[in-house]
């Protein structure tokens, strides 16, 4: 293993973890925009280029700025925050302990098959190449995938939209 | 043992690049006056040093000398985290820029890039999107109504124009084919052929790119962020001393990259007229070796490059002084319902355009 990989995993837990655990949501928010940098680090290691730069761009630099947008304008504090029974934070562990044992015990086994070092294609993160695959192979999940967005596309507009006699300003 | 890349010319380049944005950032401070000055009719910074050439200089003594002041239940980490993130992300887009093609000297050949990566292009993408985080955190950890308001408009300004500038993106790709920076500058010239640069086949994809940039530099008419009417000083009301100075000085690094990004994707980065002319003269007629007229011709290229980046520096803050600011809906409504369908038609058009065989 190198020593980057090494380093940015690192950084990717302890940055998760940061997440979690910080009580500010703020700073809940930016460990998470460190986390998804160090993820971007992985599939940079990985050869995956083009998967690493949308990541940055996507999740970074647009969802993580609407995500601290709505926090900022929350308000968020320590005092503020209403303090959950203990009944449903045991439930809560319990549940994610669950979830993270069902994972492992079926991840723990999973040998990957149809890759092998010399026949893999260490282009294939680049971004002409995934822009070929997606457009031969995956096209069908790929135009599905584009009516997704432009329903979700159409749904913020609706919302949006101006109802009849509202002013704003 | 990992090689590390860094340790090659490409470090001599980056720290090139990096003390050249400083110091055009730097006297970019001086620019803005002389330009102001002149524009409205005054005389402008003469005092320190000949013309005013040390005025910079004495501003940063004055920024570094000044009291640091933290606001009252400010955030302090973040509040100090802010104008560094500013800087930091103001200062990285450089990297991947093309600001020279390759030298050759003996066997040892480089590029006058930092780094040749494939993905030039959305690296700035991505890093122009990070950049308005430090504005946000420092707006947010000022503890003061007026950051925060600040801090909200340069989010949701960096959002709406972010959508349009990658939509103009998008049809220089369909011309080019490639992500790359220097393969994108290197199609705007092609030996024997007329000079074909991306302003040419992209007028319009061009004007929504440069009103973006207006935009996403928080630069007058669109610096609704530091709107000192409405908002005292924007996000960075509570800054005093460097840490302000670190917001300035980012601005002018941000003015700098997008100047230089322009220049590379429209008007043919390192490329000026008759440059194969001229190298072909110095080899034919004056007998020199091809390498060496070469390295000559990178050299001219730079040069080229950066008058065209003084040029737009000097579009931009003539703008500053010539246009007065919009109002914040007419901000929104110019991106949303003007420049995001212009784009969209654009890229159509270029579709259009490239099938008929016409580009």
């Amino acid at each position: 293993m190198s020593p980057l990989f090494l380093f940015l995993s690192f950084v990717a837990l302890l940055s998760a973890l940061g997440v979690v655990f910080a009580k500010n949501p703020v700073h809940s928010v930016l460990f998470l925009i460190l986390t998804f940098f160090s993820l971007s680090g992985h599939y940079l290691l990985l050869n995956a280029q083009f998967l690493a730069a949308v990541n940055i761009i996507v999740y970074a630099g647009a969802i993580m700025v609407l995500f601290l947008f709505v926090i900022m304008f929350l308000n968020l504090n320590v005092d503020t925050e209403p303090h959950k029974p203990a009944l449903a934070k045991i439930a809560a562990a319990v549940a994610g302990g669950s979830l993270l044992l069902i994972l492992v015990a079926a991840l723990k086994d999973v040998h990957p098959v149809g890759v092998t070092g010399t026949a893999f294609n260490s282009q294939i993160g680049m971004v002409d190449q995934l822009g070929l695959k997606l457009y031969t192979d995956y096209l069908l999940p790929f135009e599905l995938a584009s009516v997704l967005f432009l329903v979700a596309m159409v749904g913020a507009v609706m919302l949006g939209k101006r109802e009849v006699g509202e002013r704003n300003f | 043992m990992i090689e590390l890349p860094a340790l090659g010319w490409q470090s001599i380049v980056i720290f090139v690049v990096f003390a050249l944005s400083l110091l055009i950032a730097t006297y970019c401070t001086y620019a803005e006056r002389v330009i102001a000055a002149f524009l409205q009719d005054r005389v402008g910074p003469d005092r320190a040093g000949p013309y005013g050439l040390l005025q910079p200089l004495a501003d940063a003594v004055k920024m570094f000398t000044k009291e640091e002041f933290f606001p009252g239940g400010a955030n302090k980490a973040l509040f100090v985290f802010g104008p560094c993130l500013a800087m930091i992300t103001a200062l990285m887009s450089s990297a991947v820029i093309p600001f020279g093609n390759n030298m050759s000297f003996g066997n040892n050949a480089f590029f006058l890039q930092g780094i040749e990566v494939n993905i030039g292009m959305l690296w700035v993408f991505g890093v122009v999107s990070l950049g308005v985080y430090g504005v946000m955190i420092g707006g947010w950890a000022s503890n003061n109504k007026f950051s925060l308001l600040g801090a909200i408009r340069a989010a949701s300004q960096n959002i709406s124009y972010e959508l349009a500038m990658g939509m103009a993106l998008i049809a220089v790709l369909m011309i080019s084919g490639t992500l790359s920076l220097r393969e994108i500058t290197l199609q705007q010239s092609v030996a024997g052929e007329w000079h074909t640069w991306n302003i040419v086949k992209q007028p319009l994809g061009f004007i929504i790119f440069l009103v973006c940039a207006f935009a996403e530099t928080n630069r007058t008419p669109f610096d609704l962020p530091e709107c000192e009417t409405e908002l005292v000083g924007g996000y960075h009301t509570e800054y005093s001393s460097m840490k302000l100075g670190l917001y300035l000085f980012s601005e002018y690094v941000n003015i700098f990259v997008v100047s230089a990004v322009m220049s590379v994707l429209y008007f043919g980065g390192f490329n000026f007229p008759f440059q194969y002319e001229l190298r072909d003269w110095f080899v034919n007629s004056q007998g020199w070796e091809l390498a060496s007229a070469q390295n000559l011709i990178t050299l001219l290229g730079t040069v080229g490059l950066f008058l065209k980046i003084f040029a737009f520096i000097f579009f931009f803050m003539w703008i500053r002084w010539t246009l007065p600011r919009f109002r914040y809906d007419q901000l929104m409504r110019l991106g949303w319902t003007i420049l995001i369908p212009l784009a969209v038609f654009n890229i159509v058009l270029t579709g259009g355009l490239i099938l008929a065989g016409v580009i």
